[in-house]
């Protein structure tokens, strides 16, 4: 079979059946990936993890460009991209186009209004999750708490956050090798 | 014009989206929301509900969308809104795609690099602070509505978000399911 077509091909059925983000994909791939095709090993998928974590962007789509790549080059790259991204993009494009035909149903509604604080709650979790991974101190404390009041009170773009969060921790590391 | 500003916009969000799917939301929080008004507070809600229930990644679905409403609200027409969506999630995908074979061709090595290192170290807890953001500038009126306009809907929604931290986040109860009780919990006391 032709490789760009497979590889597109479990992209896609990997898309399709993850729910809950990307880190609910990471058992899938690698049962398709690495049990089934054999195209990267257990500990070459290790190291792919951990890069496509700390790199910018969607981390399915780190995860299936770096296999892609590894497989067939950019051409290889851009298969495993379009097919991770191809079944959220086409589900998501229906709903939006009908879903204002429900908005204004009023069990729909009253179901959102129920939900609406719930996604809140959904996205403190990971705040307190993500917390404790970065084991926090009482030197680092200050970062996230002036980070998030910059933001929330000062209306500061997270970018420039990110921004000054890397060239800080880049300084400091230089600091911290002189001394 | 709107395909550029959405061509822009997803493209930043893509190259300075660090730490996973909810990292990101408060990108596209900040510029979907605040900036640009694309959307409202609780249509942002509403996408994060959906996103929860469908198959995919946050950013993909968000990025999909966002396009397609952000045409459509500007007045275009259904198929110009498909166009919308396609170019907000081809912008947000293409940094990964450039930066994932940039360091397959030749960073590999630099990835363990200790000025590296130091960037992420800046970096992990600044993320912390913009998923807090995040949460923060999603409690409004929209999504919780206030104690002067409708006494009743406010505690409710105070409750259901207690009740679903707590859910979550001590008794592990499925994202997906919460978001199920939750809808039939509005459902029961506020229809």
């Amino acid at each position: 079979m032709n490789i760009y077509w497979d590889s597109f091909k479990t992209f896609f059925k990997i898309g399709i059946f993850t729910l809950g983000g990307g880190y609910a994909m990471i058992p899938l791939i690698e049962e398709e990936v690495v049990n089934k095709k054999q195209w990267v090993s257990k500990d070459e998928m290790l190291d792919l993890i951990a890069i496509a974590q700390s790199c910018p962007g969607v981390f399915a789509i780190n995860i299936a460009t770096f296999i892609g790549y590894k497989l067939n080059k950019t051409r290889g790259a851009i298969a495993t991209t379009i097919g991770t991204a191809l079944p959220s993009f086409l589900i998501i494009l229906l709903i939006a186009i009908f879903f204002h035909q429900f908005e204004d149903n009023k069990i729909v509604a009253t179901m959102f209004k129920g939900i609406r604080p719930a996604v809140v709650a959904l996205i403190a979790v990971p705040t307190f999750n993500l917390a404790k991974r970065a084991q926090l101190n009482k030197w680092t404390l200050w970062i996230p708490i002036v980070s998030a009041l910059a933001i929330w009170l000062l209306g500061v773009s997270p970018i420039w956050i990110i921004i000054a969060a890397g060239i800080g921790g880049y300084v400091y590391g230089k600091i911290k090798v002189k001394s | 014009m709107i395909f550029l500003s959405l061509f822009c916009t997803f493209f930043m969000i893509g190259l300075f989206g660090f730490g996973g799917g909810y990292g990101m939301l408060s990108l596209i929080q900040n510029e979907t929301v605040e900036h640009w008004h694309w959307l409202t507070s609780s249509q942002f809600t509403d996408i994060v509900a959906i996103s929860q229930m469908t198959p995919g990644p946050i950013g993909i679905n968000s990025a999909t969308y966002c396009g397609y409403t952000a045409v459509v609200n500007a007045g275009y027409s259904t198929t110009m809104g498909v166009l919308g969506s396609a170019v907000a999630t081809f912008a947000l995908v293409l940094p990964s795609l450039l930066l994932m074979i940039l360091i397959s061709k030749m960073f590999m090595k630099f990835m363990h690099h200790p000025a590296v290192e130091s960037v992420f170290q800046g970096l992990r807890p600044a993320v912390v602070g913009l998923l807090a953001a995040a949460t923060l500038l999603l409690c409004t009126a929209d999504n919780f509505s206030t104690p002067t306009t409708d006494w009743w809907q406010f505690m409710v929604s105070c409750l259901l978000f207690v009740a679903a931290f707590i859910g979550v986040m001590f008794i592990k109860i499925n994202p997906i399911r919460m978001i199920l009780y939750c809808a039939l919990a509005g459902l029961i006391l506020l229809y």
